[in-house]
């Protein structure tokens, strides 16, 4: 086990010295380099040399890569010129009211995901199954900005039950005092997380269903409840802890589109702001502190796998 | 939106960490000696399935109607036109027109044109790289191997659309520019998935035997690997298309992907937010470009599916 821990991390290491090579690359991409996407198309060359130098964009790739990972590692994530704030603060300011979203929205998926992919598996082939999984397909196939969308023209134009926005304000108080503005964000965020779980969860429970062990609990008279409840459920519950682990990227795409379509005021909408304002301190920052949060995930669904499925580990 | 490369029943838990399948069970994929055959029997599997019968009838139709319908039903699809902005549906504009003025069903076939073209292409494009990656390092194996896939891992772990964001900002986005962009995030899960199929497939008799006689890597790969590999590719491919389609319609409705007057059938929902948003019931500006995305992309997934029981029961059968 201390070994696939150990094995596990300096692979986690090396995955972010590359994502931190990659991210840095990216700034390089921007048309006539960061400077000219800052100052804008009419500065002179020499204000762009000028600044270039300032920034230490003159430098080699190498010299500038460890200032700015030296940056970083003392909490310095850049600064937005355009909103005259440090990166830092503005995702201090944001990040608590997306991860409300995400978190509310994750935990509404999982309640309808979970027993109704385990529904579906015990009563397979029937036309439940089958009604719950167009559905599933539905979710696959519909963006999440739709679901927002067709939410906004039911329940807001077609009937005035919720507000077409998000709460707004500031702070995460003025967002948790308006629930009623929540919940149609809430819901459209779940919609296709639903489809992702209760999908898995089905394939999960019907490889359960046939293993060796379900087989010795039945041969030992263990009623189908217990079969099902105490054997089966809870080892496809580990498969669904480890793939929510791995889904950090599909949950911050969900959140950006939510915010958008909603007017959410969290880091996705703050991002896409910064995107239409090539705001590239904005981008960089944001994108790297969703990567780490990404890879830490990755490697805690991977150790709690491990942890969880003794087989993983003498691999 | 659930793109994580292969989502749903394609979704992989940490698949480098999973215990190898039982041996049996790799046992019964046997090479393919007679391709031809191998065609036929998954072309009958797949007919049986009357819903992806359906589905590629669906496909079919979505493009006559997105390439050959401008010829039948003319529109100015380049010009605004505002003395009709926002025009109800019926008479002479079937699905009413747009906040610029644009008939509603000529968008639908100019969008849907950007959108299939750029789907299908981001698709290929995708497949062939993370194809011939995920091949070449699985059969290298090795530190060769460790390090490409801790590229793969790398790329996979910076959140997708943050990135694609990014380059739709950096590169002016145009349909050409939009399949690289699309594809450059979409190969990674590809190669991941390839190069696990290859683990398997290199240890087989036939592919030492390439080794044996004197033949290349190169050799081995564009000949055994990927040939036997190739149900999990086209199965990962007919996804691919309609995840691509997705990402773009995701694009387009962040304003971020093909520059107007030309649209796809993201593009022509984000008008559509606007003006709901103001309370207004304008409700053909949602509906027929999210129906459009929502029906192909059905489509396209349940081929998937059907390609895959195919391959599958062809596996089966022997």
């Amino acid at each position: 086990m201390t070994k696939f821990l150990i094995r596990r991390t300096l692979q986690a290491i090396l995955v972010l010295f590359l994502v931190t090579v990659f991210t840095l690359a990216l700034v390089h991409l921007f048309p006539g380099g960061p400077i000219r996407s800052l100052l804008g198309p009419r500065a002179t060359a020499q204000q762009v040399a000028h600044y270039n130098q300032l920034y230490g964009f003159d430098q080699p790739f190498y010299i500038q890569y460890f200032k700015w990972v030296g940056q970083i590692l003392h909490g310095n994530l850049g600064f937005s010129a355009k909103l005259n704030q440090s990166v830092t603060s503005l995702i201090a300011q944001d990040l608590p009211k997306t991860v409300i979203l995400v978190v509310l929205g994750t935990v509404v998926s999982l309640v309808f995901g979970i027993p109704l992919g385990l529904y579906q598996a015990v009563r397979r082939y029937t036309a439940g199954d089958y009604v719950l999984t167009g559905v599933s397909f539905l979710g696959y196939a519909t963006p999440t900005f739709f679901v927002g969308l067709l939410l906004v023209e039911w329940f807001s134009i077609d009937v005035h039950l919720f507000p077409p926005f998000a709460p707004q304000g500031q702070t995460v108080g003025s967002i948790l005092s308006q629930p009623r503005a929540l919940i149609l964000p809430v819901l459209a965020y779940s919609f296709v997380l639903y489809a992702l779980w209760s999908r898995y969860m089905r394939s999960s429970v019907m490889d359960n269903l046939v293993q060796d062990y379900v087989r010795t609990a039945r041969a030992k008279g263990a009623s189908e409840r217990r079969v099902l409840w105490v054997h089966i459920f809870r080892n496809s519950l580990v498969a669904i802890v480890t793939l929510l682990g791995l889904s950090l990227p599909t949950l911050v795409a969900g959140a950006i589109f939510i915010e958008v379509v909603f007017n959410y005021p969290g880091m996705g909408l703050a991002f896409y702001n910064a995107a239409l304002q090539v705001d590239y301190q904005v981008l960089l920052g944001f994108t790297l502190i969703a990567t780490l949060a990404t890879i830490v995930g990755n490697l805690l669904a991977d150790i709690g796998y491990a942890v969880l499925d003794p087989r993983v580990r003498y691999n | 939106m659930a793109i994580i490369p292969g989502s749903g029943d394609r979704v992989e838990t940490g698949t480098a960490l999973l215990p190898e399948a039982p041996p049996g069970a790799v046992d019964t994929a046997a090479p393919a000696s007679k391709p031809h055959g191998l065609l036929r029997r998954g072309w009958e599997v797949f007919a049986e399935n009357k819903l992806a019968l359906v589905s590629l009838g669906v496909i079919v139709f979505m493009v006559l109607f997105c390439f050959v319908g401008p010829h039948i039903y003319h529109t100015d699809q380049v010009h605004t036109n505002l003395s009709q902005t926002l025009c109800p549906p019926g008479g002479q504009h079937l699905l009413g027109c747009d906040n610029l003025g644009y008939d509603q069903v000529g968008r639908l076939m100019v969008g849907g044109q950007t959108s299939l073209e750029v789907g299908v292409a981001a698709a290929i494009v995708a497949v062939l790289i993370g194809t011939l990656y995920g091949a070449f390092s699985g059969f290298i194996g090795g530190p060769v191997d460790s390090f490409l896939m801790r590229i793969v891992d790398a790329g996979l772990s910076i959140p997708y659309i943050m990135v694609i964001v990014i380059l739709s900002v950096v590169f002016r986005p145009s349909p050409l520019v939009m399949i690289f962009i699309i594809a450059v995030f979409y190969w990674l899960g590809v190669a991941r998935l390839v190069r696990g199929e290859t683990l398997s497939l290199r240890t087989r008799e036939y592919v030492q035997a390439v080794k044996v006689v004197g033949g290349g890597s190169t050799r081995a790969i564009v000949r055994h690997i990927v040939p036997n590999a190739i149900g999990t590719i086209i199965v990962q491919g007919t996804f691919a298309v309609a995840d691509s389609i997705i990402i773009l319609a995701g694009l387009g409705f962040l304003g971020l992907g093909v520059q107007a007057p030309a649209t796809d059938w993201g593009n022509m929902l984000s008008g559509g937010l606007q003006y709901i948003q103001s309370g207004t019931n304008y409700w053909w500006l949602i509906y027929p470009a999210g129906l459009a995305i929502i029906i192909t992309c059905i489509a396209f997934n349940f081929i998937g599916d059907a390609l895959r029981d195919a391959f599958e029961t062809r596996l089966q059968r022997r």
